[in-house]
C-alpha cells in the first residue's frame, strides 16, 4: 500500500490528538458525576506540559544566569551550585552514561567477538558461559554494580555495558564468521596478508553487522543507563522520574517519560544518520531489513 | 604451441580426494596429467560437478592435491601460487569498495602507494569499459559491470598465469559473448596462460586453443584433449559461425555427451 507522506504525516499527528484528546477529557471532564482517568493517578495532558515547560524554562534560566563562567570540566559534578541539577544536567548524565556504556561495551564486543571468531578452541571453551551470561537478566546484577562502583555514574555505565557488549558480540562474531568464502579466497589470491585481510575484509564485513544492530544497541546503552539511574542514583532522567514516582507525583512521571522518550527519538535520528553515511555501500534491501 | 620448458602449469598425476562425514574419502579427480603452455589458452570442459573447478584450485594452491605435484611455471607448488589470478564464478570483489578502490587493493596489497594504484585502477576500469563507474559500489553495478571489476582487479596485479572458474556462468548470454570479446581482447595484449574452466562448449571452443574434457565424477579424469585451429584474433561471436567451429563443436561433443548423460543418470 502506498500513502502519501503528508497524508501520513497527519494521521500520525491524528492518533496523538486522539489520545491526548481522550486522556485530556477523562481526566478534567467528568462523565456521569465521575473522571474515568482521576488526575491523581493518570495526571493531564497540561499539567504534564507544563510541567515540561518548567523543568526546562528553570533549567535553562539557572544556567543563563549563572553567575561564573561554566566550567565544563565540573559541568557533570552534580553537587556544582551553578548547574545544581538542572534538567539539562540530568540529560547530560544520562547521556554520558549511555555514550560510555554504548562505546565501552562496543569495544570489549568487537574485541571479544573478533577473538573469539578467529580461534576456533576459544570459542567452543567459552560458548556455554556467554549463553548462559547472555540469559541472564542483566537487572538482576544492578544492586552489585552498586556495590562495587558506587551510586554514581559508573554503575550505570556497567549495567548498560553488560547489555551493549552481548549485541555488540554477536554481531561482530556473525560478522566475520560469515564473510563470503569467494570474497576471502579472491582477497588471499590478491596476496593478502592476514593484516591485510583484517584490515580489508573481516573488519569491514563485521563492522556493517555492528552498524546493523547499532539502533538496538544505542537503545539497550540509554536503558541501562536509566534503569540503573531508576534503581538508585542521585542524578540523571531515571533519577527524575523515581524520585517523582517516589512522591505520588504522577505528573512528575510523565514529564519525564515524555522526556525521555524525545530524547530517545533524538537519539536515535542521530544513529540514522550516522548510519546512512557510513554504510552506504549496503544494497538499500540488506540496509531496511536492519 | 605449447612450450616444453617454459610450461606454466603441469599437474602430474594428480589426485583430489575429499573427507566424507562418514570418515570415507571422496574422490573427486583421479590421477590428472594436464600441462599448460606458457601464452596458452586451455578451457577445460566437463559435465557438472566433475571436478572442474577442484583442479583449478588446486592450480591456485588453495587446495593441496592429496598425491602428485603441480608445478607453476618449472616450480613445484606448495601454498597460494603468488603468480596466478583468479577469477571466481561468485561475486568476489568486495561489496564495502568501489570499483575503483575494488581495482586498486590489487595494487595496494603488494605496497603500491595508494595514489598511484588508483590512477592505475582508474586505468583499468577504462580497459574493461567502466571509466564512468569508478564510484559504484558493488550492488550498484549489473551482474557484468561487476565481472568486469573482477577481471581488472586480477588483471591490474600482471599475473604470469590467469585461471577462470566459470567466470562468466551466472551473465545472460549476450553479456557472455561480451564478456568472452573482452578477455580475448586483453588477453591478446601479452598472452597470458589461461586454464578456462566452463560447463559451455561453445564458449570454450570460441575462447580457447585447446579444449580439455573431463569425464564425470566421481574420479574424474581427462578424456579428450583437442586442438582448437581457428584462426586469431577472433571474435567470440562471429567465430561461431565458421563451418571449422561447427566440425570442432560435432567432433567434441560426440565424447561430451556420453560424459554429461551419464552424470546426468547418476545424479538422478
Amino acid at each position: 500500500m502506498r500513502i502519501g507522506r503528508g497524508k501520513l504525516l497527519v494521521l500520525q499527528v491524528l492518533v496523538a490528538v486522539v489520545v491526548l484528546l481522550a486522556w485530556h477529557i477523562g481526566s478534567t471532564v467528568p462523565i456521569g458525576g465521575r473522571y474515568l482517568l482521576p488526575k491523581f493517578f493518570f495526571s493531564t495532558p497540561l499539567d504534564v506540559a507544563s510541567r515540561i515547560w518548567m523543568l526546562f524554562a528553570n533549567g535553562t534560566a539557572k544556567i543563563v544566569t549563572c553567575p561564573e563562567p561554566i566550567d565544563f570540566t565540573r559541568i557533570l559534578n552534580i553537587s556544582d551550585p551553578c548547574f545544581g541539577k538542572t534538567i539539562w544536567q540530568h540529560l547530560l548524565i544520562t547521556l554520558t552514561e549511555g555514550v560510555l556504556a554504548f562505546v565501552i561495551g562496543a569495544a570489549t564486543g568487537i574485541a571479544a567477538g573478533f577473538w573469539l571468531a578467529r580461534n576456533a578452541l576459544m570459542s567452543a571453551i567459552f560458548d556455554p558461559y556467554i549463553k548462559m551470561l547472555n540469559a541472564l537478566p542483566r537487572v538482576v546484577l544492578a544492586p552489585f554494580f552498586m556495590l562495587w562502583l558506587g551510586l554514581g555514574m559508573w554503575s550505570k555505565v556497567a549495567l548498560g555495558v553488560t547489555l551493549v557488549f552481548f549485541i555488540v558480540f554477536f554481531n561482530v562474531y556473525q560478522g566475520v564468521k560469515e564473510v563470503s568464502p569467494a570474497i576471502l579466497a579472491n582477497a588471499r589470491m590478491l596476496g593478502m596478508s592476514e593484516r591485510q585481510l583484517f584490515r580489508h575484509v573481516y573488519w569491514p564485513s563485521a563492522l556493517s553487522w555492528v552498524f546493523s544492530s547499532l539502533h538496538t544497541s544505542v537503545g539497550f546503552a540509554i536503558i541501562g543507563a536509566v534503569v540503573g539511574e531508576y534503581l538508585g542514583s542521585a542524578a540523571g532522567l531515571g533519577h527524575l522520574i523515581q524520585q517523582a514516582e517516589g512522591t505520588l507525583d504522577t505528573t512528575g512521571v510523565f514529564a519525564g517519560m515524555v522526556i525521555l522518550a524525545v530524547f530517545v527519538l533524538i537519539i536515535d535520528w542521530l544513529v540514522t544518520l550516522a548510519e546512512n553515511r557510513l554504510l552506504v555501500w549496503r544494497p538499500p534491501a540488506a540496509a531496511s531489513q536492519a | 604451441m605449447s612450450h616444453v620448458g617454459a610450461e606454466a602449469i603441469r599437474f602430474r598425476g594428480v589426485t583430489i580426494e575429499f573427507p566424507l562425514a562418514d570418515g570415507g574419502r571422496y574422490p573427486a579427480v583421479a590421477a590428472t596429467d594436464i600441462g599448460v603452455g606458457a601464452h596458452e589458452f586451455v578451457a577445460i570442459v566437463g559435465p557438472t560437478g566433475c571436478g572442474k573447478s577442484t583442479l583449478l584450485n588446486a592450480a591456485a594452491g588453495l587446495l593441496a592435491p592429496s598425491a602428485g605435484e603441480i608445478h607453476v611455471l618449472g616450480r613445484r607448488l606448495s601454498g597460494l601460487s603468488r603468480e596466478a589470478g583468479y577469477l571466481f564464478q561468485q561475486d568476489a570483489v568486495m561489496p564495502w569498495k568501489t570499483a575503483r578502490d575494488n581495482v586498486a587493493i590489487g595494487l595496494e596489497v603488494n605496497g603500491t602507494a595508494r595514489a598511484e594504484a588508483l590512477e592505475r585502477g582508474q586505468g583499468w576500469l577504462k580497459r574493461v569499459g567502466l571509466a564512468a563507474f569508478g564510484d559504484r559500489y558493488p550492488h550498484q553495478l549489473s551482474g557484468g559491470q561487476r565481472k568486469r571489476v573482477g577481471l581488472a582487479q586480477v588483471l591490474i596485479r600482471d599475473p604470469k598465469i590467469l585461471l577462470m572458474d566459470e567466470p562468466f556462468g551466472p551473465l545472460d548470454a549476450q553479456t557472455r559473448q561480451i564478456m568472452g570479446n573482452l578477455l580475448l581482447g586483453l588477453w591478446a595484449g601479452d598472452r597470458k596462460a589461461v586454464l578456462f574452466v566452463t560447463h559451455d562448449l561453445e564458449e570454450a571452443i570460441a575462447l580457447a586453443d585447446r579444449v580439455v574434457i573431463m569425464s564425470a565424477g566421481p574420479a574424474a579424469r581427462i578424456i579428450g584433449d583437442h586442438a582448437i585451429d581457428l584462426p586469431r584474433p577472433r571474435d567470440a561471436s562471429e567465430v561461431r559461425l565458421l563451418p571449422r567451429f561447427h566440425e570442432l563443436h560435432k567432433l567434441i561433443w560426440d565424447q561430451l555427451r556420453d560424459e554429461v548423460l551419464r552424470a546426468y543418470e547418476d545424479s538422478a
